[in-house]
């Protein structure tokens, strides 16, 4: 097996024997679910309002109404459940004392580092499948554009894929994982503001960098359908330089 | 098999270790001797490839540990000082990721994973979680993770911590075993430990070596007289020079009002002829104990004192205190 393997096993058998993972896609489902049911709900009532009223039924558009907003809410969610998923994976090991087996055996660091991503983005792949479900069944009773769908699913994946290299980074920095879930919430919200202030600061090429550099916009898109080679590109940039920086600082800690 | 030459590392402004040059021949076991904060744990981590040094030069199998970490982490097994344990992962689990990790072939890493808990005794608690096992069998899945791979050269910070008397003799039993085919280097502060195993023994102190020897040269060295503390309760101003006229005395010195150490020269007890001697004249024996050789006294001697001008010995007993006679009057 390769040494890369050997790591993403063992961070997966970690993951499913902590009852961490469970919570985190059981409340991440249940958040969820309530994002769909609610519009669903709102829609019916509306629509049943119109049908007393007018007689006929408005013409809905699901995607629209539903989706779009489930799926923006969606990266609040991941925001606030992410970092969850990966404040174990380099604190715990500092703190056992593991690493020192780590990286005395013979793995690079860019073995652990990737390994360690690859399991925690196996475990979010995961947890958006269940999800599918409950879109799947929406889209059984509902008249559903499905191309929309799968971008957005793209979108969220690489959102998940950002926030989790982020949030390795942040639990590369600590030994406590209570600091690397805050760590990783004041990166993620600073990355996230960036857009808010791309926007305030305007039409220079200052705020269109601020913007280019939050992931949301790049999100929206998705979101929207449309699907952009810069966005894409976004995107992989992100993780890797997350990914890239979570090397130097396990690195660097050797020296120490 | 492991050559360090001018190894220092240093922690900010603090010296962990000075200049440290040693060498370890090929099927050879070494102990490294130190007291806590000597700089054991340091040398160690830098070989195993875990902490690069401020400079000089460590080579493992011929291959720098700094230019070249994959080769040496791949002949080297590593039981760091704190053992390196999963405890959330049952003992089977945690070796086979060991083993993985550690390149064994796919195709024989039961078997590597089976050979090396017979050999620790792990086998009634394969299954268990390491969380839950007593810290003499965490300390042995620490050693077992270092096994594994059966690689050419050990490197073992410690390797008895925490073992129960029994634990301790089967595992020196083992590191004798594994020498010859195994170049081995391990650290302890206890010196019958090192003696124990260790063909050469390497003392270190303050990030300096202070000695290094052979194991019958190193004690040759420090057993050169025998030492008996005597404390009396009434002792006269003139009993330091009454003392030293007893035939075998080599010389007196008074540690303070009521104690007296005196010398002998090797091989000589003179407990039976100072009781006497002090019963005779009534001064009050308290106590009259042979003076054991402490890892501590060593250091002083070693770190105070020229080796060539050393006069003061105290008489080696090698177990502590299994033969020291105290005598209360
Ligand atoms: N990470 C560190 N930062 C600063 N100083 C350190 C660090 N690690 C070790 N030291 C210092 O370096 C010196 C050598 O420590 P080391 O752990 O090598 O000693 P040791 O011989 O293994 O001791 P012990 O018997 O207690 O295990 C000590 O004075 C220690 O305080
Ligand atoms: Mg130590």
């Amino acid at each position: 097996m390769s040494p890369v393997g050997a790591v993403v096993r063992k961070e997966l058998r970690t993951y499913f024997a902590s009852p961490i993972a469970y919570v985190v896609a059981g409340v991440f489902l249940l958040l969820l679910g309530l994002l769909l049911f609610l519009p669903i709900l709102a829609i019916s009532n509306q629509s049943l309002q119109m049908l007393r009223l007018q007689g006929n039924l408005p013409d809905i558009n699901l995607n629209q109404l539903v989706l779009r907003p489930a799926f923006a809410n969606m990266a609040v969610v991941m925001l606030l459940l992410v970092p969850m998923l990966t404040m174990r994976l380099f604190a715990e090991e500092k703190k056992l004392k593991t690493m020192e087996l780590l990286l005395t055996s013979p793995l690079t660091i860019t073995d652990i580092v990737v390994g360690k991503f690859v399991a925690a983005f196996a475990v979010f792949a995961g947890m958006l499948a269940l999800t599918a479900l409950g879109t799947a069944a929406l889209g059984a009773i509902a008249d559903l554009r499905w191309a929309p769908v799968g971008t957005a699913y793209l979108g969220v994946l690489l959102l998940g894929g950002v926030f989790l290299s982020v949030g390795l980074l942040a639990s590369g920095l600590t030994e406590n994982q209570v600091i690397a879930v805050v760590l990783s919430f004041g990166f993620l919200l600073l990355i996230w503001l960036f857009d808010w202030v791309g926007q305030l600061v305007g039409e220079s090429p200052f705020g269109k960098l601020l913007s280019y550099l939050s992931p949301l916009g790049h999100f929206d898109n998705l979101v929207k359908g449309l699907v952009d080679t810069k966005d894409l590109v976004y995107f992989a940039a992100a993780i890797i330089f997350s990914l890239f920086l979570t090397h130097r600082v396990i690195e660097s800690q050797r020296w120490r | 098999m492991i050559q360090v030459e001018h190894l220092t590392k240093r922690y900010g402004p603090k010296t962990a270790i000075d200049d440290v040059t040693f060498a370890v021949e090929k099927g050879e076991v070494l102990a490294f001797l130190g007291p806590n904060g000597a700089g054991k744990t340091t040398t160690m981590r830098i070989l195993a490839g875990s902490l690069p040094a401020t400079s000089g030069t460590a080579r493992v199998a011929g291959y720098d540990c700094f230019d070249q970490p994959m080769e040496v982490k791949r002949v080297i097994g590593y039981l760091p000082e704190i053992p390196p344990l999963y405890t959330e992962m049952t003992v089977t689990e945690y070796l086979t990721f060991a083993s993985r990790i550690k390149a064994v072939p796919a195709s024989q890493i039961a078997n590597a994973v089976d050979q090396v808990m017979q050999r620790l005794g792990l086998g009634e608690v394969r299954g268990r979680l390491i969380a839950n096992l007593s810290r003499g069998f965490k300390q042995r899945v620490g050693l077992a993770q270092a096994l594994v791979h059966n690689p050419p050269v050990l490197i073992l910070d410690e390797p008895t911590a925490g073992l129960d008397p029994k634990q301790i003799i089967e595992i020196r039993e083992l590191i004798r075993e594994l020498a010859g085919s195994h170049t081995i280097i391990l650290s302890t502060h206890i010196l019958p430990e090192a003696t124990a195993v260790a063909r050469r023994v390497v003392i270190i102190h303050e990030g300096r070596i202070v000695a290094q020897d052979s194991q019958e040269r190193l004690s040759a060295r420090l057993r050169r007289s025998e030492k008996v503390s005597l404390m009396l309760k009434a002792p006269p101003p003139e009993a330091r020079d009454q003392l030293a006229l007893l035939p075998g005395a080599l010389s007196v010195q008074q540690e303070d009002a009521n104690t007296f150490l005196v010398e002998a020269e090797l091989g000589r007890d003179l407990r039976d002829d100072l009781a006497r001697f002090v019963v005779a004249r009534r001064w009050g024996l308290l106590e009259l104990k042979l003076v054991t050789i402490t890892l501590e006294d060593v250091f002083l001697r070693l770190t105070q004192e020229e080796p060539a001008s050393e006069s003061v010995l105290h008489s080696a007993s090698q177990e502590g205190d299994s033969d020291t006679g105290e005598v209360q009057v």
